[in-house]
């Protein structure tokens, strides 16, 4: 299948028309954070603290960069493990959060809140960290720079390749593929 | 009576060190061949179109992290080493275990590896900020030399592993039913296809460094008793019905291997061990 090209962050007419199993490239900004950088977000949700950085349709991307060599924007950088994020998506995506990037299929609550706040969730091919990072051009630290690897950092990212699994409709392209080839 | 003095032969703390260093830093540089002609015979027979293209972007990040010294995955994991060294080998100027320390230090800095460890696990998780400590299984040998291996093991694989204290009476089909159970559980998370390491046997800590080492054995080499590797066939071919496919997005690859390692037990118990390695399955061994 021809993948769509588009930006993010994502407007909500994009994000309607895109369906499980479309190969996306994504073009533009996108945000990374991963477990110790979401646990400190929904802490600040708790206290009633402003995020470190407007949150409202943007796209969040899991992973923790390995370092860049002197030249290089960044390192290798795949996805990491989307359901590890799960207890704490349900929140960002009521704060406004548009799209996902990760590996690895979403729990039942994190799926229907994709529904309810019309997100999409997409999956970057895991353990291809070395290919993923050619797409990524320009990265800035944006908060919690104690956190190393961890850290939120804004990605400019050109074509970065990516595969839409969980949309507005409810679908579930793990749930698909799997029911395909399964042989039992 | 005349004591003869042992011939010991001296192997330098530093020298340890170095190939520490060195071989953290190729296992996450470069995929094993015989992955990567896995990787590339599973193109031919994988079903699903986007599993086939998944295994040529597979290929294609290996080939981009060996020509760029990137590491293959952002996760360049816990790095587990084993050591064999051999009962005539003399350590000298330092510590054994310090200078594996030393050589994971100085493998993830100056290669720009992923420092991934984190101290007091359960609460302030601090990272160590240089990838150590490893995990250090020794094993004292014949010979005068040392064998060392790096596993560079992924927390996404590592997540999944199971553990079960099987009733003698579960038997083989006990033993095949919890590792197509943990693969299947595991789903897209462990980054498939993998190679499923399996114990079987021991006691509850043994049999878990069986399913360890098992993914140690060269990608698809059966074990060598033939019933063993009838049973790694089996599960193999139980896995691949699963669906699962390349990263979990459907498909007939799910696993590339399964290698069993086997011990013997008490009468009492069948303990069964699952570690799951992702498609990179990375390691690299040398010999001082």
């Amino acid at each position: 299948m021809e993948a769509v090209h588009i930006t993010s962050p994502l407007d909500a007419k994009t994000v309607r028309e895109l369906k499980v199993g479309t190969p996306v490239l994504i073009s533009g900004v996108i945000y990374t954070a991963r477990d110790a950088a979401h646990r400190r977000l929904i802490e600040a949700l708790d206290n009633g603290e402003r995020l470190p950085f407007p949150i409202k349709g943007q796209t969040i991307y899991y992973t923790g960069p390995s370092p860049a060599r002197p030249g290089r924007v960044i390192g290798s950088a795949g996805p990491t493990t989307s359901g590890r994020m799960d207890m704490y998506t349900p929140r960002l995506l009521a704060a406004g959060m548009r799209a996902m990037i990760g590996k690895g299929n979403r729990s039942p609550e994190v799926r229907e809140a994709i529904q309810k706040y019309k997100a999409v969730y997409f999956v970057a091919i895991g353990g291809a960290g070395a290919l993923l990072a050619q797409s990524i051009k320009k990265v800035e630290l944006v908060a919690y720079e104690d956190l190393g690897t961890e850290a939120i950092r804004l990605l400019t990212v050109e074509n970065f390749p990516a595969i839409v699994a969980n949309d507005i409709y409810g679908e579930d392209l793990f749930e698909q593929g799997r029911a395909k080839y399964r042989r039992e | 009576m005349r004591l003869i003095a042992p011939k010991l032969r001296e192997i330098k703390a530093r020298d340890i060190a170095e190939t520490v260093a060195q071989l953290c830093q190729r296992a996450n540089f470069e995929l094993d061949e015989g992955v990567l002609a896995a990787l590339k015979s599973a193109q031919q027979t994988e079903e699903s179109p986007l599993g086939k293209e998944v295994l040529r972007q597979l290929v294609e990040n290996a080939q981009i992290a060996e020509r760029k010294n990137l590491p293959l995955c952002q996760d360049c994991g816990t790095a587990v080493i084993f050591l064999e060294v051999g009962q005539d080998v003399h350590i000298i100027e330092g510590d054994l275990y310090q200078a594996v320390n030393e050589g994971v230090r100085r493998g993830y800095t100056q290669g720009y590896l992923r420092k991934s460890m984190v101290s007091q696990p359960f609460s302030a998780r601090k990272n160590t900020k240089d990838n150590t400590p490893p995990v250090i299984h020794t094993e004292i040998v014949p010979g005068d030399r040392i064998r060392i291996i790096c596993l560079p093991k992924g927390a996404g694989s590592e997540n999944m592993s199971k553990l079960a204290m099987l009733r003698p009476g579960d038997s083989r089909e006990g033993v095949i039913d919890l590792v197509v159970r943990a693969v299947d559980e595991a789903g897209a998370n462990p980054c498939p296809p993998l190679i499923v390491g399996v114990g079987i046997g021991a006691t509850a800590d043994g049999v878990m460094l069986l399913a360890k080492k098992a993914l140690l054995r060269p990608v698809g080499k059966p074990n060598p008793d033939p019933e063993v590797a009838e049973l790694e066939k089996e599960i193999l071919a139980r896995v691949n019905k699963l669906g699962i496919g390349p990263l979990g997005l459907g498909g007939s690859t799910t696993a590339l291997a399964v290698h069993a390692e086997v011990w013997p037990t008490h009468i009492a118990c069948l303990p069964a061990a699952v570690n799951l390695q992702c498609h990179s399955a990375r390691h690299k061994e040398a010999r001082l």
